[in-house]
Formats: structure tokens, C-alpha cells, sequence
């Protein structure tokens, strides 16, 4: 069955504690090299039939609706074949 | 007046601030997020606490709750609406107050008592403080810091719609020490801080938090 990834991710200029708070845990555990960690948030959509574009549309509506906040996130959606 | 006070799965201080309105002077009627009705109340609190476990985003849930199509609704024509902390993460969920609240910037949950400043008294919910009052007022939050871009931020600054701001060491990253604001009308307020904690001497750091729930009266006198 095809499922529809909404990636979401908290935009470039938001503050992002818990990205923060995992860069910090990496040097720790002796991962070195890692400059800047942004979390962000993998929403998958499974469907019954074909995903139409008219699905994606859908999709679209819901990501700037439900899954992000537009006031502080960027998403993106795309589909993912055989999964 | 008869003061709505919703519950939400998660909601903690509804039964606080049911109790700080009936300090206030006013009845409170028990609201319930699954209901599309509010009893005929005059105004709304939308309580602290962690509503639908902060699942998603805070308050992203519950803002499609069918209680809150009908607070939408009556903001919309004028209601008096206070959302305190998970309050005030509802209601810019729900674009009846602009930006957003995220994790405070040092990843700490704070919970102390909180010197505030009121700057805008001209709210159904402030007009008991005078401009410049310095309360003391119970902070608790995890997710408080107030964000939103520049523009919006110079234009509630410029209309005078930040209610409240943080005095001393900011406390969870707000941007321009914003504690509360209103909306362009000035029915709608969101405040971090929790008032209907500090409206007893004997449970709180003071009665500095009463007058969020005796302006009402004032209000309607004026």
C-alpha cells in the first residue's frame, strides 16, 4: 500500500531546544563532527486505493491544518511506494 | 456573570480556576470539550494543564474540539475568553491570538513565582490592575517560550496588545519578555503565568492573580 510522508520540521529561525539537547548529548557519548541537530516530527498516511493527486491535495490541507503549525513549522509532503 | 471554565482530557487547573472565579464573584458553570455548547455563559477560561497529553503540539488538539468551535465562535462576536498556559497554547492554535509558545529555551520545566508587569489594563480580564502594576504571580510551564516573527511581534508591541511581561531573569525564552497578550479586539487573552493560583494568601504566593477574575465585574460597570 502507498503511504504519504509529511515531513515536519520547526522552521530555520525557530529556537529548537530538543535538537539543542541532542547536539549536546552526541560529544558526550563520543560522537564528534555533528554541527547542528534540528528534531522535527514524521507524520505516514496510509490509504486504501491509488494516491490520486486529489489525495495529495488533501494531504496538503492536512499538514497546514493539524500536523504543523505554519506559525513555526515547514513541511513537505511526499509519497512513498511499497512500503 | 456566569463564567464558563472548560475541561479537557489532561486539562489540571480547571477546578482552581473554577474556584479563583467564584473568589472573583462570579458563578462558575463547568464547560466540557465535547460538548458544542457553553450554557450561556457570559465569558470563557480555558484552564491550564496538558490537554490531549500535549500529543502533537500543545493544545493542537484540543483546538478542534468541539467546545472550542463554539469559544471560536463567541470570541468572535466579543466574549470574554482568558486562556491560561495550555489556555494560551489553545488559542494560537487556534489563530484567535497570534504565535506560538515552544519549549523553553533551556529545556527545563520552571515553576516559581513570577513578578510580573501589566501593561495593557484595557482587557475585560485586567482592567481591576493599573498600567505598570508589578504583580506576583505562580509560573509552571514546560513549553512557555512565546514566539512569533518581528512584524508580528512590532505590531503587537506598537498596539499595545502585550498584556503582561516577564520582570527580572526571563523565564522560558519569550521573546521580548511577552507573558500575555490580547487580541485586536481585546476580548481574547492568553497569559502564561497561572493568576487563579495566587488569589488565596494561604495557598500562594499572594492575591495578586484576583484581579483577572474581579475585572470582569469592572468591566461590565464601565
Amino acid at each position: 500500500m502507498p503511504r504519504v510522508v509529511v515531513d515536519v520540521m520547526p522552521k530555520p529561525e525557530i529556537l529548537d531546544p530538543q535538537g539543542k539537547a541532542v547536539h549536546g548529548a552526541l560529544p558526550r557519548l563520543g560522537f564528534s563532527g555533528v554541527t547542528d541537530v534540528r528534531q522535527g516530527k514524521r507524520f505516514e498516511l496510509a490509504f486504501d486505493g491509488e494516491v490520486t493527486d486529489d489525495v495529495l491535495a488533501e494531504v496538503e490541507k492536512m499538514a497546514e491544518t493539524l500536523l504543523s503549525n505554519p506559525v513555526i513549522e515547514n513541511f513537505t509532503v511526499r509519497v512513498e511506494e511499497g512500503a | 456573570m456566569k463564567v464558563g471554565v472548560v475541561t479537557f482530557p489532561g486539562s489540571l487547573d480547571d477546578v482552581d480556576a473554577q474556584r479563583a472565579v467564584r473568589v472573583g464573584g462570579h458563578e462558575a458553570v463547568a464547560l466540557w470539550h465535547g460538548d458544542h455548547d457553553l450554557q450561556g455563559v457570559d465569558a470563557v477560561v480555558l484552564p491550564g494543564g496538558f490537554s490531549y497529553g500535549d500529543y502533537l503540539r500543545c493544545g493542537a488538539i484540543s483546538r478542534f474540539s468541539p467546545v472550542m468551535t463554539e469559544v471560536i465562535d463567541a470570541a468572535g462576536r466579543g466574549m470574554p475568553v482568558l486562556g491560561i498556559c495550555n489556555g494560551f497554547q489553545i488559542l494560537c492554535e487556534s489563530h484567535l491570538l497570534p504565535g506560538a509558545l515552544i519549549r523553553n529555551d533551556h529545556r527545563k520545566f520552571v515553576c516559581r513565582d513570577q513578578s510580573l508587569r501589566i501593561e495593557n489594563n484595557r482587557t475585560p480580564w485586567t482592567s481591576a490592575y493599573a498600567e505598570g502594576d508589578v504583580v506576583t504571580i505562580v509560573l509552571k510551564n514546560g513549553e512557555g517560550g512565546f514566539v512569533a516573527d518581528d512584524e508580528t511581534l512590532d505590531r503587537l508591541e506598537g498596539d499595545g496588545r502585550v498584556v503582561a511581561r516577564y520582570l527580572g531573569d526571563n523565564p522560558n525564552g519569550s521573546l521580548r519578555d511577552i507573558a500575555g497578550i490580547t487580541n485586536d479586539r481585546g476580548n481574547v487573552v492568553g497569559l502564561m503565568p497561572h493568576p487563579e493560583h495566587a488569589v488565596e494568601s494561604l495557598t500562594g504566593a499572594g492575591t495578586d492573580g484576583l484581579g483577572f477574575f474581579t475585572s470582569l465585574a469592572e468591566s461590565v460597570f464601565s
